[in-house]
């Protein structure tokens, strides 16, 4: 559990913080905290203060010169939920989300347990694989765009010329197949992140216990349901929050590749949020409400992960 | 004791830190403002990033800033929109904008900007259509120096080896883009539907060269102007990636022979000069014939801020909108002097602006009718385009949800 423990520890080093010092060593360490503090209060905790302020306001194009904007209560969520659009962006990111995890994570693992056997130029590989998750999400979307377009796109004249279908897919620009063309680009801008975390708690394992199970009379198949999996729970639980989280939040590769289109097919709240805030239509306490509904689902998964985390810390 | 020593140390470290952080932030906040021996420095903004745009538009603003005496800071902005309404909203907006000209109705909803006209800045000369769009509540906002629209852009080649004339009627139009398209490898007729404001202005040439108009979305003529085009993607003569292309994508897939014709506008024309493909552009075409071409009225107009520095600020926008200005600059750009005698002038010197300049006269503005409120007719309109090009609804449906959408 070595890799695992240590990723942990760096995770949750606030927590250690607290060991018990002298009070005025202490109050004298309080000048040193302000500068954190100050970050915080500027850029985390104003912003989102802000945030929910306006998604209660009646905020215009005026008000946003002259900073005032009257309050209306809930009104904004109630325009934003009952905005047939919203429903399709909700549903469109549950199915983006789900099923961008889900193969993030199975080709990841899938990855991550061939790469643990020694083989040569494994290391070279793998880090080749980290390619896409360090290219900006621009670069990948604009580049997807191209090979996925319907009649000029590799992946349509490849399928064409193996003979796997008839007429050029229309990845991006039909309503039923923009999600499956939108989700291969995310899926494989996903996959490295999930195979270096998976990669890592892997290697954790002891290999005595795969040596135990051998002898025990284990095949592979055996060994990898219940020495690998429940070994790798802790990290499976990590990556799929944060997994989770970072595609519920993702905005770029929509964008980039749809903007949302063709008609809502592709929208999510990311996008759609944008769209009422500065796509033109300048309903900023509608954007805002947005917001705040998607802020709201990440902290719930956040508490998740920090409750994930410190179990795993009891059981450990 | 030590330790006493050691802890007030520790809290005048701490101190130093403090003012020493505070001191970088006020000087960093307070650096730019100085003004040099006096003269005064105007700052604008604008997205021209790439040329010959961007060193055209440098050139008339240094030539106005040295007439009117004053100092022009430039910044080149990509998404200038955006940036604009953040600005607007901490009251630091520049003193000189140029704005595409249906964002401008919204930046002066803001209150932020100044009626020209209050400053002396008279539009006589000018075409009624172009102040229209740049005039909110009866009042000028802003002014542009030249202006372009839509127009079809054909293959001279492909044309003459299928014995074809440039369409210019919608049947016309069909039957030619039918006849040179070859499956997947050519195309009749191409154009930029994504789902954004692009997508609206292009789709809107056809509308407006309908006879429909842009308040009322699902009316007889919009619906049938979505209706040829969906007739044409059905039969296979407008390519399904038009749902993802922006106006640049058109314009290369015409450059290289995938499309026979494009609509597109006149600041492609040095990008396709530099190709080898024989073009010609008619106006767009109408339903029958005899109907008057149209197209939403496209391009940038300059607005100023409210400020000490407006007065200076429209006096620039004064000198770079004037007749010979803009005409120079329009030269450079390929855009239509927004002059009208200087539009004109240019018709006669610049053989492919000509079509340009003739259809100016029937271009509408954006928001000449509908104000800060066009962008949500907009939304309405490329969604309802997309909707019936990818599959999910028909013109009439997807048109009806739309007005609805978008009056409500």
């Amino acid at each position: 559990m070595s890799v695992t423990i240590g990723s942990n520890r760096a995770l949750s080093t606030p927590g250690g913080v607290g060991e018990a010092r002298p009070r005025r060593r202490r109050a004298s360490a309080l000048p040193f905290l302000w500068p954190v503090l100050a970050f915080s209060v500027l850029f985390f905790v104003y912003p989102l203060a802000k945030n929910v302020q306006v998604s209660l306001q009646d905020f215009t194009l005026a008000s946003l010169y002259t900073g005032d904007a009257p309050y209306i209560g809930l009104r904004n969520y109630g325009r934003i939920f009952g905005d047939p659009v919203f429903r399709t962006a909700v549903g469109n990111t549950i199915v983006f989300t789900l099923f961008s995890i889900v193969f993030q994570l199975t080709i990841g693992l899938a990855l991550a347990v061939f790469f643990v056997r020694t083989f040569p130029l494994n290391a070279l590989l793998r880090s080749l694989l980290l390619v896409p998750w360090l290219l900006p999400l621009v670069v990948s979307g604009t580049v997807f765009r191209w090979m996925l377009d319907t009649n000029n796109g590799i992946i349509n004249h490849i399928l064409l010329g193996l003979h796997v279908v008839d007429t050029p897919v229309p990845w991006l620009t039909d309503y039923d197949t923009a999600m499956v063309g939108v989700l291969l680009c995310n899926i494989w801008i996903g996959v490295p992140f999930n195979m270096v975390i998976l990669y890592g708690g892997l290697q954790s394992i002891s290999p005595d216990l795969y040596e135990a199970s051998a002898m025990d009379g284990a095949g592979k198949l055996r060994q990898f349901w219940y020495i690998t999996l429940p070994m790798l729970r802790p990290v499976l639980l990590v990556v799929t929050t944060l997994g989770l989280i970072y595609t519920l939040k993702i905005f770029d590769v929509i964008w980039v590749l749809t903007k949302g289109g063709p008609a809502n097919a592709t929208q999510n709240l990311t996008t759609y949020g944008y769209q009422l805030s500065f796509g033109g239509l300048s309903e900023f306490g509608q954007g805002a409400a947005v917001g705040n509904v998607l802020i709201l689902v990440c902290l719930g998964l956040s508490l998740v992960y920090l409750r994930t985390l410190r179990a795993e810390g009891e059981v450990r | 004791m030590v330790d006493r020593v050691s802890a007030r140390r520790r809290w005048r470290v701490a101190a130093v830190t403090l003012t020493a952080a505070a001191l970088t932030f006020t000087s960093a906040c307070s650096g730019d403002d100085a003004q040099k021996n006096g003269s005064v420095t105007l700052t604008e903004m604008d997205y021209y990033g790439t040329e010959p745009n961007k060193a055209a538009l440098g050139q008339l603003l240094d030539s106005c800033a040295s007439t009117v005496g004053v100092t022009i800071k430039r910044q080149v902005v990509e998404d200038l929109r955006t940036r604009l309404l953040q600005l607007a909203g901490a009251q630091s907006l520049p003193d000189l904008v140029l704005v595409d000209n249906p964002d401008l109705a919204q930046l002066a909803a803001t209150g932020a900007l100044v009626d020209l006209s209050s400053h002396g800045l008279t539009t006589e000369g000018f075409y009624p259509n172009v102040v229209a769009a740049s005039t909110y509540q009866g009042k000028l906002y802003g002014l542009a120096a030249g202006v372009n629209a839509l127009a079809l852009y054909y293959n001279k080649k492909l044309f003459t080896d299928a014995g074809l004339q440039p369409p210019k009627t919608w049947s016309q139009l069909k039957d030619a883009a039918a006849k040179l398209t070859k499956g997947n490898k050519q195309f009749g007729l191409g154009m930029a539907l994504p789902a954004t404001e692009e997508g609206s202005f292009q789709f809107e040439s056809l509308l407006l060269s309908g006879g429909g108009d842009l308040k009322t979305l699902n009316s007889p003529q919009a619906v049938a102007s979505l209706q040829l085009v969906a007739d044409m993607m059905t039969a296979g003569s407008l390519p399904k990636n038009v749902l993802t292309w922006n106006q640049g994508n058109v314009e290369e897939q015409f450059a290289n022979g995938t499309l026979a014709m494009m609509v597109n506008g006149p600041w492609q024309l040095p990008v396709l000069a530099k190709t080898n493909v024989d073009f010609g552009i008619v106006t767009m075409p109408v339903p029958d014939a005899g109907g008057t071409p149209s197209s939403p009225l496209g391009g940038e107009v300059w607005a100023a801020s409210q400020g000490k520095n407006s007065a200076k600020a429209v006096e620039v926008i004064k000198c770079m909108t004037s007749a010979d200005n803009a005409a120079t600059w329009s030269k450079q750009v390929n855009y239509v002097p927004a002059n009208q005698q200087a539009a004109a002038k240019i018709a006669t010197e610049v053989p492919t602006m000509k079509t340009f300049v003739d259809e100016i006269a029937g271009a509408k503005g954006r928001t000449a009718e509908l104000g800060p409120k066009y962008p949500k007719y907009s939304e309405a309109l490329w969604t309802a385009v997309q909707a019936v090009l990818s599959g999910k609804s028909t013109p009439q449906a997807a048109l009806d949800e739309a007005q609805a959408k978008a009056a409500g």
